[in-house]
């Protein structure tokens, strides 16, 4: 919303500077953007007069002027033809900065003279395109600051222009009169009256109105108008371009200028129809759908089902409340203009208004609504202001519908008032407020004014007092703890636990990303998404059209831009949601790793290495056991189809697939733009179980006096055998005894094959024996051994290696 | 005897290692050594001379050995001074390589926060990022045409046919969780809710997804004045400073009934930001009394109970503190920038070990 300040003062009496005007703004909740002030470029800038002016010896068209200025006789040559001796003229002295010119003057020479400033043109000012010569003041006196000059004698070329934010809550601050009102309130002057005198009609309007039953519970409650005979419709005065301009706008024609000067400068919007164009009366009612109307924005619209238009025998005419037809408006030669002042119901606008996307002042003032009382009073002054500028005679006013009944009370409570805001505001401070700004008060029920629609309860009562009163001076007062004593812990596990993931994989070397919750459809696809459940309707752009159904294709994308920088040792990771569907509560927050390229660069010592399964598989199983997971674990091969065939395994607990870990598919890599191959895992965090009580003693430590005793066994297996089947099959041979196994090696490939046959491999393990009681013998420990060697037979089917 | 000893002790000084000393040692103390064959002709001397002279050659036994380890030791150690000098590295080569993990600054800060409302009583609450238009909206006092739906620019969830429920929306800020919290555990309450938010927005200082924190205090009589404490104390902690200034400007939020806008006094000097000092005012959050409506949608009676809310950019809170320039790179994952702007795995703010280092 934006206005002048000197549009202000046609409502509000009041000195205060436009500073103050500007700070109490936006402390009052109409945040000021923006102040434009025309005078600071011209402040500079003095009155002069020329004493002497005569023919510049080397130029026929240059005059050397002797001018009088603050500070005292100064040669100037001017090549204006009216520079001549009496005139008072605007002088720019050296050093000041010129804006129509882009100029900084000095003390220049011109064909041998010397020239200490210059007169300015309009132009040369920016006050207008005249440049035809220097400027001539009818009046003055030498010295005089011409920003001055101009307050006195030209206000609207000095008048500030003020741009403020409008909140949805202020529709009655959308015009000028109710930003007065609320600084009238705040103690910054004194709201000024508006009288409305009717102007009694003198005819029978030759356009009726009706508005359809349908439409008049709820659409459009109150349609007034009238028709204004015999106006001539030329450009409109100068002040009022002048407004119009200071804010933006393009003068038009005195018609749609005054509908103009009424929308900003009272929030009523009006329309002006040509009565030669209007066949029979107005109808307001539903479209039947599929009419068409071209609008003043010169688009043409087509209409759906019972979107509200005004029509006339021929067919629509106005989209209601939102833009006027273009075949109906009014131009130079409309003679006779039926000015129209309607209530619409805001809901009804902004519907029509989204729907056809057209946004325009009146639908931004309707939807957010208009002061339904001042429908009529609106019409008159808008009468009046046609007759002043345009002449011509009105007829009586016709109408349809009723003023809507908004008449309510709440209830002002001054303590409650003062408990909630914590400011003490005096009962009287509080009620005085409150009338200043037009509400009603009977004993300490408070009835808001019509143009509030936005008061609904009490709650709004004291924000008006609060905003009134100032939050500015609202000072902090301390808030007690909820409970004395050191503060118990306030993250839940789980919060915790994402917590402990993310700084466990920060410890192991990867770098944290934040990537979007939403990948395009064809990577979600990839990843077991891109459902029709997980689409947006409206999504920004087509890389972000679906919610991720998990971490790794963001991470994927990223990998893909950094090696496009020409990084190809990679250690990304990400916490956080993953969506299994649309309805809240479907997402899971997970923990991914991406290992791609070497595990180290290039150094002395031979480090590097390409990264692979067993690095994704130790990373993945710190992070589990930084959030708790069992030791103990199943490791299957049922890895989902993004995940290497032969290279990706699942940790779990039964059937809880805590996580996948593994090589990427090749194929998912390519299509990705990832240049692989790339080793990774995915954790579901809240699948790990959570302890069931929690306490924080330690199981007692047992530790035996007794040397433990280490034996290494070679097997001979086939070579699709897994290492964990021999692992536990060795460690169910005696559970009290067999501390730890381990496997130490593998040997396997072509040479293995070549010395125990082909589809085998060797796996060595180590086995610690921890006795407990007494010193194991000889014979004890050869009975271990054959019982591991057996059971690992039987589950593997190997045999010990030769 | 005083040949013997020079004999020996000068041999042994002579001898240039291990071996030659060994002889020198076989000579005179082994079993048919010159020493020991003297001691075995102690027996047939008179007692009165055997004792000079046992004495004497035990002496001279002890000498010779004394003198015989010494040189070993001295030999062993000139060989190992000797192998040492050859074992020359090169210090200056790098240390064996080991990756550097980083944690991204929006994790980092919204932990920072957490560890500041957690000092003042203020629990962690969550909440759904795809959300029903309910919670979202009609539940803050948004209804349906309520103007404000339309400046959210909110991403809606595609619907099935046959599907009339309205369209679930991606939440468009974390009030919301408000909702969801009272409506879980009712009041008293104090809870902050950070996470993802979402808005169709996409340009120089926008992202479609951001991250905001919410913060939540219902209690029988909290104020707006309470509000205005806990946010400076909140930006004094946060940023690290002696003190702050907040100016609370009247603002208008539909869940929030009074609002008010929230600036703190602030620098820009070289393309420097300073808090709590210079002459800006710089906007950081919104903020509020709890709507009534809002209260009553989750189930808290508005009578008894009354108190504020907040919400401000988690990302912008990064951005001021750290001097991070761009929004969009938060979410562009350059290692470049990870790395640069990222924090060590370590660097776990707390109130008692300070937030940053």
């Amino acid at each position: 919303m934006k206005f002048t300040l000197s549009w202000l003062k046609d409502h509000l009496e009041t000195d205060a500077s436009v500073e103050a005007i500007a700070e109490a703004l936006t402390d009052l909740g109409l945040e000021v953007e923006e102040i434009v002030n025309p005078a600071a470029k011209l402040a500079t800038f003095t009155l002069a007069k020329v004493l002497h002016a005569e023919q510049h010896p080397d130029a026929d068209r240059l005059r050397v002027c002797r001018v009088l200025t603050d500070e005292g006789e100064k040669q100037i040559v001017c090549g204006a033809p009216n520079a001549r001796e009496g005139i008072t003229v605007v002088l720019c002295k050296p050093g000041d900065y010129v804006p129509g010119i882009d100029v900084t003057l000095g003390v220049g020479k011109i064909r041998g003279v010397e020239s200490h400033g210059m007169m300015a043109s309009e132009r040369e000012l920016e006050l207008s395109d005249e440049h035809n010569g220097i400027i001539e003041l009818p009046s003055g006196d030498v010295g005089q600051k011409f920003v001055d000059w101009l307050a006195a004698n030209r206000p609207g070329a000095v008048d500030p222009m003020i741009h403020i934010k409008i909140t949805p809550n202020r529709p009655d601050a959308l015009g000028v009169r109710g930003i007065a009102r609320d600084l009238a309130a705040r103690g910054l002057g004194t709201l000024k009256p508006l009288p409305v005198e009717p102007v009694a009609g003198a005819f029978d309007s030759p356009v009726g109105v009706v508005i359809d039953d349908a439409l008049k519970a709820r659409g459009c409650p109150l349609f007034a108008g009238r028709t204004i005979r015999g106006v001539r419709n030329g450009p409109s005065p100068a002040w009022l371009q002048a407004r119009l301009k200071a804010i933006g706008l393009r003068p038009i024609s005195a018609l749609v200028d005054i509908t103009n000067f009424f929308t900003f400068g009272l929030n009523r919007p009006l329309h002006v129809f040509d009565v030669a164009k209007v066949k029979g009366d107005l109808r307001i009612h539903p479209a039947k759908g599929g009419e068409e109307l071209l609008a003043l924005d010169g688009r043409t619209y087509t209409l759906r089902e019972g979107m509200m238009v005004i029509s006339d025998d021929q067919g629509p005419e106005s989209l209601a409340g939102i833009m006027g037809g273009e075949l109906s408006g009014c131009t130079e030669d409309t003679v006779d203009v039926f000015l129209e002042s309607a209530y619409w119901d805001p809901i009804t606008i902004a519907a029509t208004g989204r729907a056809l996307r057209i946004n325009s002042d009146a639908r931004y003032r309707f939807e957010r609504g208009v002061d339904p009382e001042f429908t009529l009073p609106g019409l008159e002054l808008a009468t009046r202001m046609v007759l002043d500028i345009c002449g011509g005679e009105a007829s009586q006013v016709v109408m349809d519908g009723a003023v809507p009944d908004t008449a309510r009370a709440y209830r002002l409570d001054p303590a409650r008032v003062i408990s909630l805001v914590g400011m003490d505001i005096p009962e009287a401070t509080q009620r005085a407020t409150l009338e200043a700004l037009g509400f009603t008060l009977k004993g300490d029920m408070a009835t808001p004014p019509s143009w509030r629609p936005d008061i609904l309860g009490e709650a709004d009562l004291i924000e008006e007092v609060a905003r009134i009163a100032s939050l500015t001076k609202l000072e902090g007062k301390p808030m007690r703890r909820a409970r004395p004593g050191v503060p118990k812990p306030i993250l839940t596990p789980m919060q915790v636990r994402e917590k402990a993931a993310r700084r466990t994989l920060a410890a192991l070397g990867y770098n944290e990303c934040v990537t979007y919750s939403f990948i395009d459809g064809p990577s979600a696809a990839l990843f077991g998404g891109g459902s029709e459940t997980t689409r947006l309707e409206n999504p920004i752009s087509s890389e972000m059209t679906h919610m991720r159904p998990d971490l790794l294709p963001g991470l994927l994308q990223a990998a893909a831009r950094n090696q496009a920088r020409g990084f190809m040792d990679l250690a990304l990771f990400e916490v956080g949601p993953a969506f299994a569907g649309g309805e809240p509560g479907e997402q899971e927050i997970q923990a991914a790793g991406l290992l791609i390229g070497a595990s180290a660069p290039r150094d002395p010592y031979g480090s590097r290495r390409p990264v692979d399964l067993y690095d994704a598989k130790a990373d993945a199983e710190a992070v589990l056991a930084a959030l708790g997971a069992p030791v103990k674990v199943q490791i299957t091969r049922k890895a989902a189809g993004w995940w290497h065939p032969g290279r990706s395994g699942v940790i779990g607990l039964g059937p809880n697939a805590l996580c996948t870990f593994g090589e990427l598919h090749p194929r998912i890599l390519r299509q990705m733009d990832v240049k692989g191959p790339a080793v990774a895992f995915t954790i579901h965090v809240a699948r790990v179980p959570f302890p069931k009580a929690k306490t924080a003693t330690r199981a007692a430590l047992a530790i035996s006096d007794l040397q433990a005793v280490e034996r290494d066994f070679a097997f001979v297996v086939d070579s699709k055998v897994e290492a964990l089947t021999l692992v536990n099959a060795a460690q169910g041979a005696d559970k009290a005894l067999i501390e730890e196994v381990r496997v130490f090696d593998q040997f396997a490939g072509d040479k293995a094959e070549a010395q125990m046959g082909a589809g085998k491999k060797s796996l060595a393990i180590t086995v610690r024996l921890q006795p407990r009681d007494r010193t194991l013998t000889d014979e004890e420990i050869e009975a271990v051994s054959a019982k591991i060697v057996e059971k690992v037979a039987k589950a593997t089917g190997g045999s010990l290696r030769g | 005897m005083d040949d013997l000893r020079n004999n020996y002790l000068t041999a042994i000084a002579g001898a240039g290692d291990e071996a030659a000393l060994e002889e020198i040692r076989v000579a005179a103390l082994g079993k048919k050594g010159e020493i020991s064959l003297k001691m075995r002709e102690l027996g047939q001397m008179d007692p009165a001379t055997r004792q000079a002279a046992g004495a004497a050659l035990n002496r001279l036994k002890d000498e010779i050995d004394a003198a015989l380890r010494a040189k070993k030791s001295a030999l062993a150690d000139a060989a190992l001074d000797a192998r040492l000098k050859g074992e020359w590295l090169d210090v200056t080569l790098p240390g064996r390589p080991r990756r550097q993990g980083t944690i991204h600054p929006v994790s980092q800060v919204t932990e920072e926060v957490t560890a500041i409302f957690a000092d003042m009583g203020f629990a962690v609450a969550e909440g759904p990022q795809i959300e029903d238009d309910w919670h979202n909206f009609d539940a803050l006092n948004i209804p349906p045409e309520h103007p404000a739906r339309q400046e959210h620019d909110t991403f809606f969830m595609a619907r099935a046919e046959g599907d009339d429920r309205p369209p679930h929306v991606l939440r468009t800020h974390t009030s919301p969780v408000q909702i969801r919290a009272m409506a879980a555990q009712g009041a008293p309450i104090r809870v902050i809710a950070p996470g993802r938010v979402y808005r169709m927005d996409m340009d120089q200082t926008h992202t479609p997804m951001f991250h905001q924190v919410e913060g939540l205090a219902i209690d029988r009589d909290i104020s707006m004045a309470n509000l205005k404490w806990v946010l400076e104390e909140f930006c004094r902690s946060f940023f690290e400073v002696d003190s702050v200034e907040l100016r609370f400007r009247a603002s208008h939020f539909p869940f929030t009934e009074p609002s008010a806008e929230v600036d703190i006094r602030c620098s820009w000097e070289g393309g420097q930001l300073k808090i709590g000092e210079g002459d800006k005012w710089m906007e950081i959050l919104g903020s509020g009394m709890v709507h009534p409506k809002v209260l009553s949608a989750a189930g808290v009676d508005p009578n008894e109970w009354q108190g504020f809310a907040f919400g401000m950019g988690i990302d912008r809170l990064a951005m001021l503190k750290y001097g991070i320039p761009d929004l969009r790179a938060f979410f562009e994952s350059d290692l470049r920038w990870l790395r640069h702007y990222g924090f060590a795995a370590l660097d776990m703010p707390t109130v008692a070990g300070g937030l940053s280092r």
